[in-house]
């Protein structure tokens, strides 16, 4: 029973991340109907921001260890944000009139582009990433463990997804978004300017990876150029459990992506984790590809 | 900005067809080609990269004091991105397009056996540097080591925490992708319960892996004395940090495969009360040690490992061969290999056995404070 309840603590604080990731996927597939592949690799970039800027914060900032904390994975989201952008800009918006699959292959190109580029800049081997959060016990019952790690990549996931859930359903922006997902044509006659709208998405997708990242390398802090490859595949399978195009479906598969790759570690074995967590993808595929709580178009960002 | 883009893919198309050109075929009757394939990028980087220091100090040491056979030896490196299929694609390359007369490496024990058969069918004499699994040099009579085995690293580890550490039940985490890993485990495992220990668990995890706090959950529950992680430095200083966290105080234990700096760079803190096993340690007093230190130190500002330690013992030993075999024929140079006795290597006073594996000493490193300490030689 101890066992099982610190699993479940270990699966939701993996659970989180991949959920953060995956609303990136889900919303840049909700607006352009294409697998942002790189999206992994800005991941990864958001990892190494945080890794070069922390003795800056730090020395500016002095001791305080939230302040210093919040202040990196803002940087970290604002950086990435950028590089989101120039990503859309320079090799997705030139072909987005093109056949589907032209974008999706540029989309791999540009995810080994930033892994390679990324092993030539930051150098291959794996880094040190700083210590944002201390490692205390937060709390501790029969056995069972709470760091304060833990809790802080949970609370942060899900104060993100709050905000995101405001964007999206509160504000102009949102509204906006939520057109462009029903039709291109149909928003831009309606007077929305698609290309901002698609700015926006990418700015706020890739905003997320860089908190997650912050989040990720603060618990796991080795950090490597091709440390974002398999998170990023498992938020992939995690958005399309969850119904890709669905905020809450990509939350929702993000933490049950995290819970079964906790328990079948525990309980069968490693080995096995990531054959079970990629047949999943194949079983939803052809079982149900609209996902989990992919049904509602109204959803769709 | 497209523009920019456009010059450097150029630029990178240049420089790469310059390298293509300034490879090729490029004999010297006055040189003696070496062929090195080492983990230079990748998950094990630092292992490549202290093995290749280690050996190009060799190189130099032995150019400087007039070569071999009254040649100079040039050293041919290729990386292996720390992947299997790379080390056989690259031993492939040094032996059909360079024509070198003897390989050295690798420190991984899966990348050597991809590797070590195309060696043996080409009659080119392989020299691992820190390879410990035993199967590589049963792939046949051109494979040799510098290092010791798993089994006698096994059995040596088994003692020390039976003995030396007094735990008597002992979890196993060990990467199930690897063949060191995996062989490492077994050997402890059957010694330790020869000597009347219990191994509570086995758990695996694979090369890569950043999350371990499942397993660590489940080798919680069955309260060991201490856990042994037969893995390398990366995944082990993860393993014990995530341990920590979880409460779990008692002492890790692993192999040469935790012998980095980033070790502790990675564990921080948490590497207090870990021990592991290893080739030599640079606070050993031994005076052959502290020569080589100190030449180390002045070439690359820095300590050498036990792995720059090992890639210039395997340089020496085979450079030594080379010059006892009068010529670079692949059968004369196995002959000399094979019946080298009592070299001076800086990890140990090497024999090459009838298994073409090196008899030698071992070294218990402890780690507190932050710090990588000395704690005992053992002789075989």
């Amino acid at each position: 029973m101890t066992e099982s309840l610190q699993q479940i603590i270990n699966g939701i604080s993996l659970g989180s991340i991949y959920a953060l990731i995956a609303l990136g996927y889900t919303m840049i597939y909700g607006v352009l109907r294409f697998i942002n592949f790189a999206h992994g690799d800005v991941f990864m970039i958001g990892a190494f921001v945080g890794f070069y800027l922390t003795p800056f914060i730090h020395r500016m900032f002095g001791g305080s260890v939230i302040l210093v904390g919040v202040v990196v994975v803002l940087c970290a989201m604002a950086i990435c944000s950028l590089l989101g952008i120039i990503i859309e800009k320079v090799a997705y918006r030139p072909l987005r009139s093109r056949p589907k699959l032209t974008i999706l292959i540029t989309a791999i190109g540009v995810s080994l582009f930033l892994e390679y580029g990324g092993q030539l800049i930051f150098g291959p081997d794996p880094k040190l990433f700083p210590t944002l959060i201390p490692s205390l016990t937060v709390f501790e019952s029969q056995g069972v463990i709470l760091n304060v790690n833990s809790l802080i990549v949970m609370a942060t996931a899900f104060i993100l997804m709050l905000i995101l859930r405001f964007i999206v359903f509160k504000t102009k922006m949102g509204t906006a978004m939520r057109a462009v997902s029903y039709s291109h044509q149909a928003a831009s006659l309606m007077g929305i300017n698609i290309d901002t709208v698609v700015t926006t998405v990418f700015a706020i997708g890739s905003s997320l990876a860089a908190a997650a990242a912050i989040l990720y390398a603060s618990v796991y802090p080795s950090i490597n150029p091709l440390m974002g490859i398999f998170p990023g595949l498992k938020a992939f399978i995690a958005a399309v459990l969850g119904g890709i195009g669905n905020l809450y479906g990509a939350a929702l598969g993000g933490l049950i992506i995290g819970l079964i790759e906790t328990f079948v570690t525990g309980y069968i074995s490693s080995t096995y984790r990531d054959a079970i967590v990629f047949s999943i993808l194949i079983f939803i595929l052809l079982l149900k590809p609209s996902g989990i709580m992919g049904r509602f178009e109204a959803e769709k960002v | 900005m497209i523009r920019e883009i456009y010059y450097l893919t150029a630029t990178a198309i240049l420089v790469i067809a310059g390298l293509i050109i300034s490879c090729g075929g490029q004999t010297n009757e006055n040189e003696i080609l070496v062929g090195e394939y080492s983990s230079l990028t990748g998950t094990t980087a630092t292992f490549g990269q202290s093995t290749h220091r280690g050996l190009s100090m060799a190189v130099d040491e032995t150019n400087l004091a007039g070569g071999i056979l009254g040649k100079k030896i040039k050293l041919i490196t290729e990386d292996t991105q720390s992947k299997p299929e790379e080390a056989a694609m690259a031993v492939t390359k040094l032996i059909f397009r360079d024509r070198v007369c003897a390989i050295i490496g690798e420190v991984s024990s899966s990348r050597s056996l991809a590797a070590a058969p195309i060696c043996q069918d080409n009659g080119v004499p392989m020299v691992s540097n820190a390879s410990t699994n035993p199967e590589v040099t049963r792939k046949g009579d051109y494979i040799f080591r510098v290092c010791y085995i798993d089994p006698f690293q096994g059995e040596i580890l088994a003692k020390f925490a039976y003995n030396s550490l007094g735990c008597r039940r002992v979890a196993i985490l060990k990467d199930v992708k690897n063949d060191y890993s995996v062989g490492l485990a077994q050997y402890f495992a059957e010694k330790f319960q020869e000597l009347g220990g219990q191994i509570t668990g086995e758990q695996a995890y694979s090369e890569g892996d950043t999350d371990f706090k499942a397993q660590l959950t489940a080798v919680k529950g069955a309260e060991p004395d201490a856990v042994i992680v037969p893995g390398y430095y990366t995944e082990a200083a993860l393993i014990v940090k995530q341990a920590r966290e979880l409460n779990m105080q008692m002492p890790f234990i692993g192999g040469d495969g935790w012998d980095s700096a980033k070790l502790v760079e990675i564990g921080g803190a948490a590497m207090d009360n870990t021990f592991f096993s290893t080739a030599y340690s640079a606070d050993d007093p031994n005076p052959v040690v502290q020569d080589f230190v100190k030449s180390y130190r002045a070439i690359y500002n820095e300590s050498p490992d036990a792995f720059a330690v090992l890639g210039y013992d395997a340089g020496k030993l085979l450079f030594d061969a080379i010059g006892r075999a009068g010529n670079t024929k692949g059968e004369n140079l196995r002959d000399a290999l094979a019946a080298t006795k009592n070299f001076p290597g800086v990890s140990g006073v090497i024999t090459i056995d009838a298994e073409r594996n090196a008899q030698k000493s071992i070294v218990i490193i402890a780690v507190s404070e932050g710090q990588m300490k000395f704690r005992e030689t053992i002789n075989p």
